[in-house]
């Protein structure tokens, strides 16, 4: 049995959260005629992404009733969405919610801030601490904002923890023109997306978003990949676009029966290493506890 | 080849002009939209550009013909009485290419009733004079709902080789992210004039001007070292150690840092707890609800 998912490729208004809740309803409208059971919205789709300093102005607590319309469609459909989350001691994050049958099932806050070229994330948001897998209508999912699909060790720990989907809502702006070829971070997107698929067996889905703000273009290419590293679906670049796909949770089944990287995979060795260098693993003869 | 290997494979090397190559056609789909959304954001509908017979004018005024209708495009021409006769015809054939109407505006007697008081004036003075009166036309002619598209290259823009509050003011640029010889090879996707494309740029403020002549060096090389330093973050040493004249390399530097000024905003004296510019942030593309 597949499973039929919607990535709304969208552009949202910056610093305008009601015109966004509308657009978001529109969008899981037209979701919900393609009879999807899950739409994913890009990063920070409720506010728009080049926020600073009004990402406070914009911000609001994840139990917020500015969230219920969004709440209220998850009746129908699951719906995955950005926001810019307030936490109960006032830091601001970057924020994916995951509303399912009327209510927050989950949140990922991204952990991975860049500040770096034309980001400056790290000094407007706190960066969130945890990679928790939670069930979504695809299954075992872990949730990768951008950026946090970029470190590799991401989509690795929500394999080893159980994942058998990574959800990576992105605002990733387009660049890199010449050296006589195409988009450079569209190229390398894929790369990773295709990689992260293909290795960890496990479906990966791209959630990008288009438009522009303040003289820099959003490329899209929201794209499916599947766990034997098959692009199942991808969206043209530069347009708003709504990518339906259907996700084959069998697939992932065949796919580590023929290829079992991740039961063949030993996080407990990956942690002794690493706990024994950061100093969390004292004794260096004991193996780390298995959970 | 993909893009990691391209760059991988790039050496800089004073005769290999290959790193500068753009995907011309994505490059004109990217600039159309960031014309289309920027202009709706703010809430105008059509734009104002100086059309001066040069190639860098003619290919925003195709942009911008491409993206709002040659209808809603005026494009004004801004002579001065010393202005070269074919910077007028290249002009025009600019505006009949994209269907375009011209608008002739001679500032002379606007430049002259200023300067002709002052004497003998210096022609860089001069120069940054006509540049700033074309300007506050563009600016009048944008008014009510229009926008001022600049028309200034990435080249341009890091060698400072522009007049402040003149041709580098605007409130969109298209193309200030493309070096010279970039621009110049899309104007040809364009259908840019191939007697525009090929000729000598020159900023025509004075008889017998261009650029190169008044720079001392060309766009080629220009853009290919400003390449290196800039997109590449290459050291002006490394730079030198691979073969380019250690000169022309420092000269470009030290003009870059020279003119860093001209392309920032400028300065506010800090003195209260939030200030603009310093930490009162906001994005310009702010939206209202």
């Amino acid at each position: 049995m597949t499973v039929r998912v919607a990535i709304a490729q969208c552009a949202p208004a910056l610093g305008a959260f009601k015109r966004n809740v509308a657009m978001h309803e529109e969008w899981i409208g037209r979701a919900l005629s393609g009879r999807a059971r899950l739409v994913v919205f890009p990063e920070l789709s409720l506010t728009g992404y080049y926020l600073k300093d009004l990402a406070g102005d914009i911000a609001c607590a994840a139990d917020d009733e500015r969230l219920k319309p969004i709440a209220d469609a998850s009746r129908r459909i699951d719906v995955c969405a950005g926001f810019v989350e307030r936490a109960s001691d006032a830091r601001l994050h970057i924020a994916q919610g995951y509303w399912s049958g009327g209510r927050l099932v989950h949140v990922h806050r991204k952990v991975y801030l860049p500040t770096y070229g034309i980001f400056d994330d790290g000094r407007y948001f706190g960066p969130g601490d945890r990679f928790d897998v939670f069930e979504s209508a695809v299954g075992p999912t872990g949730l990768a904002i951008c950026e946090d699909l970029w470190h590799v060790s991401v989509p690795y720990t929500y394999a080893a923890t159980g994942a058998t989907v990574v959800l990576s809502p992105a605002s990733s702006p387009g660049r890199g023109v010449a050296e006589g070829g195409d988009l450079g971070t569209a190229e390398s997107c894929r790369l990773m997306d295709r990689f992260y698929a293909q290795y960890l067996t496990l479906y990966v889905l791209f959630a990008n978003r288009v438009g522009h703000e303040d003289g820099i273009a959003f490329w899209g290419g929201s794209e499916v990949v599947a766990p034997d590293g098959t692009v199942v679906a991808r969206a043209p670049e530069f347009e708003e676009h709504l990518l339906v796909a259907e996700i084959d949770p069998d697939l992932v089944a065949r796919e580590r029966d023929r290829n079992p990287l991740i039961r063949d995979e030993r996080p407990d060795l990956v942690q002794s290493h690493l706990g024994r260098r950061t100093g969390l693993v004292r004794r260096p003869d004991v193996a780390v506890e298995r959970s | 080849m993909s893009v990691a290997e391209r760059i991988g494979a790039i050496r800089p090397d004073p005769s290999d002009q290959s790193p500068l190559r753009i995907d011309e056609a994505l490059v004109r789909k990217m600039l159309v939209a960031f014309l289309r959304e920027e202009t709706k954001k703010s809430g105008h509908r059509r734009v104002v550009v100086a059309v001066s017979g040069g190639v860098d004018s003619a290919a925003v005024a195709a942009l911008a013909a491409e993206t709002f209708g040659p209808e809603n495009v005026t494009a004004l021409f801004l002579p001065y009485r010393t202005s070269d006769a074919l910077s007028r015809e290249h002009a025009r054939l600019v505006a009949k290419t994209f269907g375009i109407a011209l608008e002739e505006i001679d500032i002379t007697p606007q430049v002259d009733a200023y300067l002709g008081r002052l004497g003998d004036v210096d022609r860089v003075r001069r120069g940054n004079k006509m540049a700033r009166e074309r300007k506050s036309i563009e600016y009048d002619r944008a008014w009510p709902d229009g926008l001022v598209l600049g028309t200034s290259n990435k080249t341009e823009l890091l060698l400072g080789y522009g007049t402040r509050h003149g041709d580098m003011a605007c409130d969109l640029n298209p193309v200030g992210d493309l070096y010279k010889t970039q621009l110049r090879e899309m104007s040809v996707l364009l259908g840019v004039p191939d007697v525009i494309v090929r000729k000598a740029p020159s900023a025509d403020l004075w008889e017998g001007q261009t650029d190169e002549g008044e720079l001392g060096f060309t766009y080629a090389q220009a853009d290919l070292i400003l390449y290196h330093l800039v997109d590449r973050r290459l050291r002006p040493s490394e730079l030198i150690a691979a073969g380019f004249d250690a000169a022309l390399v420092n000269n470009i530097r030290e003009r870059v840092r020279r003119s860093h000024y001209k392309r920032v905003m400028p300065l506010i004296a800090k003195v209260s707890l939030r200030t603009v510019g310093h930490d009162f942030l906001y994005p310009r593309d702010w939206e209202a609800d």
